[in-house]
């Protein structure tokens, strides 16, 4: 300090410019990394907003073409250039619910297991194995699918189905026919494992959340831990779950590897869940790049579009949910 | 009333049994997928398949131009896509921690995230690919950095939201700048975390195939010209998986072992060093 006022004045009016210079440099910097954070931050938004734009202008000329019949016609005829998405939309919603009939339960059943029953040290590692299901890459699903899934199906599980179930009235008209082994069952159950693992996950995660006050309240009346599970943990973190379903839904529906490989690919909706169908990423995948013709184009275009807004509604209701339950954990 | 009380006994034991059963189903599918994965991969896991281009059907050959153009477009797909991806999660937890347009990016990332990545492929075709006229490796790897970019901003923002802020705060009041504050301090405390974004995208997008089938498209020979189409593992296995030749299969399974491996590997370390941060 002493130093300082001992300067004369040139030597200060010097130190204040240095200050001011790096000062001033300081202050660039900084809104020079705001602005680009900022900037990143509006792509974000310019990417999904361009991914609208692009499949809307890309499906005009099948819109124009065909305009909202598109939607519920079955009619899929390259040769004619005839299209209707029908085929496609049925298969995709039939293929998910299959996956999540299978899913919901067993994902909150693992979630039960993790959270309940399993002991402390194999928790993590379980858990975490379980998690490995939703880093397999899904053309993984689609070969395994291929090569060991759906013969297995073939050779054991849907000629049972055929025999037990097909007889049935009404009901049995969802089993009959050959069975192929791949065909929209297949499809289904391969996508039930694939999100699995968003369900149980995300399950685990909302159960931890309850108060353990109240488990113990419960507990403290005598309930069972199936009755604790059923009347207090499961109502408490209902939203939670839902949310890890529609985020499994989301996933089901808009998947595309696995499914190409297993469905059979025919656009065309049957009684049938033993038959081949197509979901609508399957059918881009598979003829996109061998569609000629701008209409042909347009029309697998358009069904990305369909894709894209069913996808977002339901990831749009999931992430709101978890939201909700995000917040009451933080608070 | 003990009838009662055995029958909830009964349905307690019933159901707790149908849990464990779910667990042990879920880990029984893992164990399936990947005992197939080892049985039917490694058979043809030679030296060749790292030295030798994909063959036409029977004749001998390997993977290497697919293994050459899934390394490159995955690598630039994150060069591209993470500094985007961290700088986006940076606004969200630093600069604009309250500002509305967070609420709105948060929440359209997080679509982003999970959107089909079919869609992508199809929104990279439309835009790059129609535009240069031919599949190319660069439209490839832009679609791949279209998903990195919403995994590393999600996990950079959720890291840097862990970060104290009166580590800020000591940061700031020794008159550090903002951008040192965050450079220095925010992102040294969350490297870890971030790391792990950086290694779970890396993860994701070296298996994806989608988007890379009308982007990429595939190529049956060397090729470095990032400006032509280029092979990638996943289009090879679904090309060969889905041909009748046999040594076309078996190429499919080894490169279907290949990738799982390092997928596999990628997010345990991923997740690993996750946890040693959350566990301090």
């Amino acid at each position: 300090m002493a130093d300082i006022t001992l300067q004369d004045r040139p030597v200060a009016r010097r130190i204040d410019a240095g200050r001011a210079a790096v000062l001033s440099r300081f202050r660039t910097v900084d809104s020079i990394f705001a602005g680009l954070t900022l900037g990143a931050a509006i792509l974000v938004l310019v990417l999904l907003g361009g991914v609208l734009v692009s499949l809307v202008v890309g499906s005009l000329p099948a819109f124009n073409a065909f305009g909202w019949r598109f939607l519920v016609t079955q009619t899929w005829n390259p040769n004619d250039d005839v299209y209707g998405a029908l085929g496609a939309i049925y298969g995709t919603i039939v293929t998910s619910l299959i996956a999540m009939a299978i899913a919901i339960p067993v994902g909150i059943g693992i979630a039960i297991f993790l959270t309940e029953l399993c002991p402390f040290g194999l928790r993590k590692p379980i858990g975490m194995a379980i998690e490995l299901l939703a880093g397999i890459p899904s053309i993984i699903y689609g070969i395994w699918g291929l090569f060991v899934f759906a013969p297995f199906l073939q050779s054991t599980v849907e000629p049972a189905l055929i025999a037990v179930l097909g007889p049935i009235p009404v009901f049995g008209a969802l089993f009959q026919g050959p069975p192929y082994g791949i065909g929209v069952l297949t499809a289904g159950l391969i996508l039930g494992i694939m999100v699995l693992p968003f369900i149980s996950s995300v399950s685990r995660d909302v159960f931890l959340t309850v108060p353990p006050v109240l488990k113990e309240a419960g507990y403290g009346l005598g309930c069972t831990t199936w009755e604790v599970m059923r009347n207090v943990v499961i109502p408490f973190s209902r939203t939670g779950v839902i949310g890890g379903v529609m985020l499994a839904l989301g996933r089901a529906l808009g998947e595309t590897m696995a499914v190409t490989f297993v469905i059979g690919n025919a656009h065309k909706i049957s009684a049938s869940i033993l038959l081949p169908g197509t979901t609508i990423s399957a059918a881009i995948a598979n003829e996109f790049t061998e569609a000629v013709g701008d209409l042909y184009t347009s029309s697998l275009i358009e069904l990305g579009l369909i894709l894209f807004v069913i996808t977002f509604i339901v990831l749009a209701i999931a992430r709101y949910m978890l939201l909700r339950i995000q917040r009451r954990a933080g608070a | 009333m003990p009838s009662y009380s055995k029958k909830r006994r009964t349905s307690n034991a019933v159901f707790l049994g149908l849990s464990f059963g779910a667990a042990a189903l879920g880990l029984v599918a893992l164990v399936f997928i990947l005992a197939a994965l080892l049985w039917n991969g490694i058979a043809g896991l030679k030296p060749s398949v790292f030295t030798e281009m994909t063959p036409p059907p029977g004749s001998a050959g390997g993977l290497l131009n697919a293994i050459y153009g899934s390394v490159v477009m995955t690598v630039l797909g994150l060069l591209i896509g993470a500094p985007i991806g961290l700088l986006a999660g940076t606004y969200m937890a630093e600069h604009g921690r309250y500002s509305k347009l967070t609420i709105v990016v948060r929440f359209l990332n997080d679509i982003l995230l999970s959107a089909p990545s079919i869609i992508i492929g199809l929104f990279v075709y439309e835009v790059v690919v129609t535009r240069l006229g031919h599949f190319s490796g660069v439209a490839g790897a832009l679609a791949l950095a279209m998903l990195v970019i919403p995994v590393v901003a999600r996990t950079t923002e959720d890291m840097l939201l862990l970060v104290p802020n009166t580590l800020r705060e000591a940061a700031s009041a020794m008159g550090l700048p903002r951008s040192h504050v965050v450079w220095k301090v925010a992102y040294a405390a969350a490297r870890p975390g971030i790391v792990t974004g950086l290694l779970l995208a890396f993860a994701r997008i070296s298996g994806e195939t989608a988007p890379l089938l009308f982007t990429a498209l595939n190529n049956q020979f060397w090729n470095t010209d990032l400006n032509q189409p280029t092979a990638s593992l996943p289009t090879v296995i679904f090309q060969f998986a889905l041909s009748p030749y046999k040594d076309w299969q078996q190429l499919a399974w080894t490169g279907a072992l290949i990738i799982t491996a390092t997928v596999l590997l990628l997010s345990i370390a991923a997740r690993s060093l996750g946890s040693t941060r959350t566990a301090k």
